[in-house]
Order: structure tokens, then sequence, then C-alpha cells
């Protein structure tokens, strides 16, 4: 996907100029490379840019702390070494589904973008791949279903947002109507059951002591990571959300890179279809609910910039994997869903609070510094 | 490449405090002085926006203020308004030192500010926006009835009374929402009005009702401090004139009526200081054509612009803004449609869009640096790469080694203060970011580069050196086509001279058969003194 728009080839005709194309110096081009990866292995952990890693260290200062508070108030349950393995196991199970789709989510936002339709996307694609007709091609066709129904409504979004030049916030909007609406009449608002033992083992399942959920959000994770951090994709992501004009006029295609963003979107939402459908061996028009307003939520404190440009996966997966303990936290010490949604905004306010602040004082130090050295 | 090592243009900077600063006798105009600024400066990151800015206003003047986009005069406003603070130099106030601290400080002191897209609610009455923030009240209630009573009275001393104080401002004309700006700026008692460009949105009678407004608010001892590219409205309305360039005061308080017109032309485009052009290669060896534009038109830019240059060749267009010149360069880059005509680049005709300029080896420098060309927040070399990174990936992997050093060459070659290709390029100073956008375009074998006013907000140090890097890439074979409004600039740098005004290229001549005072009258010749599209 990474390949698929074409930039700007160097063409082997063109008459190459002495000074800007240097014949290469084996030995030059050789240390060059040898410091820049020695700059490389030195930041390898803030491959995510910059000043991102260290937004990171306070979500798993946060992250810590919601332990201690659980090691205080059950302490009997974390001196049991076994029930703490499992307990980890289950939180990022809990955050395996809604993790996947936010990995699709960072992208769009740091594209610049906004994708409200993913829950409506991911039960979608789940009541699609759920219907007799597509069981009876056995597990790959339900897979492969999911997956395409998932790229296509997402290629629906980025091509009414791109080229039909709506506000991604209506489109994605629709949509969130629209596909609601078309898996509850595809589902003629039944609940389908999965009869393909493949697909229910998948959330059954462990590996090596793990569940295979908890795999699959780190093949995503991982996958994310690279696409953003190691491709012109997500170079190419991060130009057209911090600077669309800027992008444009050095010869990105900012039309179709939004587009595929959008696309990426639907992919992740497709793989989540599946996921979920195994947890619940089934499928209905109303699952996957306001898992938009999980997956913002947890790139906004993974530090994402709603207004693009700025965002890192290993934040965003971080913003899951607190929201899965918060709730975890909760079910353990026995206390209400209410309590915890009040504790949720909170973290969601806190955490986006200290990153204005952070970004404040950092800016204001540039701005001190670039006065002093002026004069 | 390499530049040379002592800066030529150093020693010149230090001439710009010894540049006479041309000031005309003081009492031109009667009234005590409301408002003087003295050495004003204001930074931002990375540029400097005022440098030194002298300006008195006396009470009951008109006082007109000259220069080019970038110069300084919205800053200027903005500082007077208390939307920025100076960071060094005095801001007098009816005869004491004062400070605004924000927006309603400079309101309550008296000085309202009509901006250019006037701040207007556009669902809320005339009476709602002259009185907005400052509304009559009585428990927390609106007290509507003595509101649209003021009002009333307000819009009368305008000349104005026919307009109803609870008529929504989304129903009044351009003209209208203006008299309803003025009207809030009298419902603060203002005793200086700042008007930012107030004829752009007027049609050409309502400017007339304009100007009698503004008399009959001068009459009654209401400084005005009037911004207007229209050089004709100045010398109809003004008392007295004072140009900015580059965010220095060039000249101060000259009479509006009989200054000649080119004493403030050049006063705006012309020299500061004597900036240092390097050589023109003595070889007159003519390269091959590399871009050939004929006709190229799109309505109300520019017509029938045709124009060709060669290998090796900086070709210069001199023009004023509105002139088209930046919008024809947007077009012979594929980023606007052309209406009709063609863009050839090697004999070639070029499909629509940036992608295929860019890969017919078109590479450009816009206008606006900071939104139209980088990424602020991201390091220098993912800025120096941002068109090429592709062509250093390997099956979509981008290879960041790789990207670094090419950066770091490029840093080396251009200079670049400081080297560290890794910082943000937020950091870097107006001349420095011109450096990288430049210098995006040295990789990757671009053979035609575009440049938009390439020295807008770059100190004087860094202009001789990206003159020397533009000559160096021109002496390799990149064509440079080169737009300015400074015009020594582009007789010094470039080879060929096109000069456009209005939308024409009204004259096409070797460098050295055109001098200053020639190119200065024909680019003002039309639209400074007939209106030039704002």
């Amino acid at each position: 996907m990474s390949d698929a728009t074409p930039t700007p080839t160097a063409t082997p005709e063109r008459p190459q100029l002495p000074a800007q194309s240097p014949p290469v110096d084996p030995a030059e081009t050789a240390v060059a490379s040898d410091k820049a990866q020695s700059t490389g292995k030195l930041s390898w952990w803030r491959g995510d840019g910059g000043d991102g890693a260290k937004r990171n260290l306070g979500l798993i200062g946060v992250l810590a702390a919601l332990i201690v508070v659980g090691a205080v108030t059950k302490p009997d349950l974390y001196g049991d070494p076994n029930w703490v393995w499992n307990n980890v196991l289950a939180i990022l199970q809990l955050a395996s589904v809604v993790g996947v789709v936010t990995v699709g989510m960072t992208f769009v936002i740091i594209g610049g973008g906004i994708d409200l339709s993913v829950g409506a996307i991911v039960a979608l694609a789940g009541v699609w791949c759920t219907t007799v007709a597509t069981q009876s091609y056995g597990a790959g066709g339900m897979i492969f279903t999911a997956l395409v129904v998932g790229i296509c409504v997402g290629l629906v979004n980025g091509v009414l947002i791109s080229y039909g030049r709506l506000v991604p916030f209506i489109a994605t909007l629709a949509m969130l109507v629209a596909a609601r609406g078309l898996a509850a009449s595809i589902s003629n608002k039944q609940t389908q059951v999965s009869s393909s033992t493949f697909i229910n083992d998948i959330a059954a399942r462990k590996v090596i002591g793990i569940p295979i959920l908890v795999y699959i959000l780190g093949a995503v994770v991982l996958a994310g990571w690279v696409l953003l951090n190691r491709t012109t994709f997500g170079r190419r992501t991060i130009a057209v959300g911090g600077n669309p004009e800027a992008a444009r006029l050095a010869g990105i295609n900012v039309r179709r890179h939004t587009m595929l963003l959008y696309a990426l979107s639907g992919l992740c939402c497709g793989i989540a279809a599946i996921m979920l459908t195994s947890q619940a061996t089934s499928a209905q028009a109303a699952m996957a609910n306001l898992y938009e307003l999980d997956a913002i939520a947890a790139a906004i404190i993974g530090g994402t910039l709603l207004s693009g440009g700025r965002g890192t996966i290993v934040g965003s997966l971080l913003g899951v994997i607190i929201f899965a303990t918060i709730t975890n936290l909760f079910a353990i010490n026995g206390l209400s869903i209410e309590a915890q949604n009040m504790v949720k905004g909170g973290i969601i306010v806190a955490a986006v609070l200290i990153q204005q602040f952070q970004f404040k004082s950092v800016t204001r130090l540039l701005a001190r510094n670039r006065v002093t050295t002026a004069t | 490449m390499a530049l040379p090592e002592d800066d030529p243009a150093t020693a010149s900077a230090e001439a710009v405090a010894e540049a006479p600063l041309v000031e005309a006798p003081a009492d031109t105009v009667a009234g005590e002085v409301v408002l003087r600024l003295t050495d004003l400066v204001k930074t931002f990151p990375g540029v400097r926006a005022l440098d030194g800015v002298q300006l008195e206003v006396r009470a009951g003047e008109v006082h007109c203020l000259l220069g080019q986009n970038g110069a300084g005069k919205s800053t200027l406003i903005k500082v007077l308004a208390g939307v920025h603070q100076p960071d060094s130099g005095q801001v007098e106030w009816r005869g004491e030192p004062a400070t605004f601290a924000n927006p309603q400080a400079a309101m309550r002191a008296g000085i309202a500010t009509i901006y250019q897209e006037l701040d207007l609610v556009e669902d809320l009455s005339v009476a709602e926006n002259a009185f907005l923030g400052h509304e009559y009240r009585r428990f927390g209630f609106v007290r509507r009835g003595r509101m649209a009573r003021h009002t009333r009275q307000i819009l009368g001393r305008l000349g104005h009374g026919e307009i109803p104080p609870g008529r929504m401002v989304r129903s009044l004309p351009a003209a209208g929402k203006q008299i309803v700006s003025m009207a809030r700026a009298l419902s603060h008692e203002a005793r200086l009005i700042i008007m930012d460009e107030p004829s752009a949105v007027l049609a050409h009678d309502e400017v007339g009702n304009l100007f009698r407004i503004i008399r009959e608010l001068t009459a009654q001892g209401i400084a005005v401090i009037y911004i207007s590219h229209r050089l004709e409205e100045i010398r109809e309305i003004g008392d007295r004139v004072t140009v900015l360039k580059d965010g220095r005061t060039t000249a101060a308080n000259l009479p509006a009526r009989d200054t000649p017109t080119r004493d403030l032309v050049s006063r705006m485009t012309g020299r500061t200081i004597e900036y240092v052009f390097p050589d023109r290669p003595t070889d007159d060896s003519e390269g091959a054509d590399l871009l050939q534009v004929q006709g190229l038109t799109r309505a109300g830019e520019f017509a029938d612009v045709s124009l060709n240059v060669r290998a090796g060749e900086i070709v210069g267009i001199a023009g004023l803004v509105g002139s088209g010149r930046s919008e024809l360069l947007e077009t012979i880059y594929g980023a606007r449609l052309a209406e009709t005509g063609t863009v050839r680049m090697d004999g070639k005709v070029l499909r629509p869009g940036v992608g295929a300029a860019v890969r017919a080896g078109m590479g450009m420098a816009p206008e606006e640096r900071k939104s139209q060309a980088l990424l602020l927040g991201e390091p220098i070399y993912r800025n120096v790469t941002l068109a090429t990174f592709g062509r250093y990936a390997r099956l979509g992997f981008t290879n960041a080694a790789k990207e670094r050093a090419e950066a770091d060459r490029i840093a080396e070659t251009l200079e670049l203060r400081p080297r560290d290709v890794d910082r943000p390029v937020r950091t870097l100073s107006g001349g420095n970011q011109q450096k990288v956008v430049v210098g995006r375009w040295l990789l990757g074998g671009t053979k035609l580069l575009l440049l938009d006013e390439p020295t807008r907000g770059v100190d004087v140090g860094a202009r001789a050196e990206l003159y020397q890097v533009i000559r160096a890439l021109a002496a390799q074979g990149v064509g440079v086509l080169l737009v300015s409004s400074e015009v020594p600039e582009v007789l010094g740098l470039a080879d060929r001279v096109l000069v456009m005004r209005e939308g024409r290229v009204v004259r096409e001549a070797a460098a050295g058969e055109l001098d200053e005072n020639t190119v200065l009258d024909l680019v003002m010749a039309g639209s400074l003194m007939e209106g030039a599209p704002a």
C-alpha cells in the first residue's frame, strides 16, 4: 500500500548536475551513514519522532500509578504472581479489539482527519462476514469478506472526503449512520451466530500461554509503527496532516493519500470485526458500539494532535491499555461502570491539559532562545 | 557552490543604521501628537517583523501607512491593537508611555482597529455588534432600547442614520458592514481609528462615501491610520505618509499630496541597503530552452503570458502585489489550473498537477514559507527531503540515514546555521528556513527552480548567501524563474527581466538594458495609480 503513490522517481536519463549529485565516494557515504546510524542507534526508541518519547514516558507513569492503585486496593490479588500474569493478559485482551481500531484512527488523525464511522464499519464487516452465504465459504471467506468490506467502506469515506471535499467529521458521521443501518438490514436485526470453529477459536485459544487476540494486536501495532516511522506512506501521512499545502507543493498527491488513510482505517476495522465476532462467536448490527469515541480518546491521550501532523502509535497503544486497565481496576474492585466512565473522562481532560502545558513551555523556551540569539 | 568566507553583506548591514531617514517638516499638520512610536521592535521565532519602527500620528489627521506585503504593517497594527506586545521601543499614547496588554486595554485607551476581514458577528444585529463586549446592561439583562438609541445616534454621526439598529449584519452589504465596524469604534469613544485596507472591499462609488466619513471623523479631532496599496486614495484622503520596509520606517511624515509617486514607490520597493550581487558569468553561450510558456491565462489574475527560460539562465519577474506574478508562478508549477495556454518543459507539454511538474524537473519555493513550504515541527532533514524522500526509499521503506546524509550535505553547501539537521525547522531564522526550502530542490536533479520572493523576511547576510546559491545553481545549468517585488533584486540577480503589471507582461529585456527607474515607472504606471486588486 505504501508504494501506491508514485513519488517522483529518479529518471536515469536526466543529466546529473555535478555539485548537486556528486559521484558517490564510498568512503564518504560510509562515514556519513555511520554517523547517521550512530544517532539512529542512540534514539531507536524515539523513532516515533522527537518529544513523543517523553510523552510516552508520562503515559507509562500513569499506567504505573494505576497498577499501584490496584495493588493498594487489592493487595491479596496482587500478591499472587499467577493472578497478576493472568490479569495482564486479561487487560491486553480487553484492549486488543479497540487497540486495532485505534491504530487506524491514529493514522487518520495524524493525516489531519477524523473517522467517526469505525464502530459502524466494525459492525457492518462483522455482520457481513457472518451471513449464511458468506459462512458457506468457510473461515477464509469470512476473513476475506470482513477485510474487503472494511477497506471498501473506508474507501468510500476517503473518496467523499478527498475528492468530494466533504468535511471528515460530516462524511464519517453520515457513514456511521448509514453503515449501522446497512448492518441492521443485512442481519435483519438478528444476532448472527458464527459456526466456523476456526473463527471462534481465535478468541478462545492461546499460543504459548498468550491469547491469539493479543498476538493480533501486537502484529497490528508493530505494522502500524513500521508504517508510520519507516515508510514513505508514514512520512506522507505526517506531511499531509502537518501542512497539506507544503505537501502538495512538494509534489505529494495529498488527495490520494487522504483517501488511502481512510481505507487503512477501514482495513483495521475489518480486522477488528473478525476479532470481535470471534469473541462473541456471533455478530449483530449493534456491536462495537461507541468504539469511535474509545479510539479517538485513546489516540488523543496518547499524544496525537487532533489538528494533525503529530502523533505516535506507541502513545495510542498506551492510551488503549490505560483505558483497559481502568476498566479492569474497576471490575476487580466491583465498582460501577458509571464511576468508571467519569474517571475516564477526567483522564482524557487531564492528559490533554498536561500535553498543552508541555507543548507551550517548549515553544516558549524556543521563542526565548530565538530572541536571545537574534540580538 | 561554496560561498565566500567573508560575508560582504554584513558590512552593508552597518550602513543601514546610517541610512538617512527621510523626514518632512513636522508641522504640516496642526493637531497635537496623540501617538508616537519610537524604535519599535517585535520578533517572532525566526523572523524580525518590526525592526525599529518610528511613527507619529496627530489628532485630526489621516496618517497613511505604505509598505509591501511583509513590510510589517500587520504586525504594527496588532501591536497598536494590543494583540502583540513589542519586544522593545516606546509607545507614547496621548503624551504618556503606554502598554496595551490585550485588545480590551487598547480599546479602553481609545484605539479602535477595523481589520480588513471585518470582525463582526454576522448573526447579531447592528446595535449588538456596535456594542459587542460592552453592552448596556441592568441586572444582567441587555438594555436593548438604550443600545438601539445610542447606535442610531452614532450611525447618524457617521451620516448613515438610515441603517436600522435592529437589522442583522449578515443582510448588510460590505460597505454597510464597514460602517457598523466604525460605529463600534465610536461606541468606544475611540481617539484613533486604524483602518486596514478599508477600500479593498468597496466598489468605486462607495469609496467616496468612506472618505466623507473619514473627513467627518477627523474634523471631530479623531486621528486615523489609513492603510492602502492605492496611491491615488492616499493622495486624496491622506495628510502624511509613513513608509515601512522590512520592518523599518524608511520614510516618515512625507506630505501625502506632494511627494512624487516615484519617491514613495522606491522607498517601498527599492533598496534600503546595498546588496551585493554575484557577478554574472561572462561566458554568454545560450543554453537550450527549458521552459516555454505560451499564452497562459487565468481570468482576473493574468492574461496571455508567454515566456521562456533557458538552461542556466535566471529570468526575473518584476511586479507589485496584485500584478499576477505569484499566481503565474503557481500556474506554471501546476498548483493552479490554467484556463488557456500551455506550459512546456523540454518541449513536452506538461500535464496539470504539481506531481507532473516535479517529475519534469521543476521545483518551487513558494511565497509564504511557513504556510506553504515547511513542516515547522519536523526536523530539518525531513523538510529538506520532503520532495525526494521517495527516491531514497526502497520498497516503500524510507532511508533515514541516507536522508540525513543528503540533508547534511545541503546544510554544508548552503551554510545552514545551526547545522544540526535533527533540529525542528521552527527553531531556524527566516533566512535559514528559506535555505531549507531552496535546499529541498538541490536534491535529485531539479532543472528549473521557481522562486517566489525568495528573500522576504530574510536578513541581510543570508540574502547575500541566497544570491550566491541561486547564481551558482544557474552556473550548473539550472534555469531559474524569480519573482520579486524588490526591483533592485530582480535587476541585480536576473539575466533577463520581465515586467508585469495588472496580469500582463509589459516589458521584456536583458537586465543590463533596464535601470531601476525605468522598471519602477513600468511597474507602477497602472496598478498604483488606478487601484490594483489589493
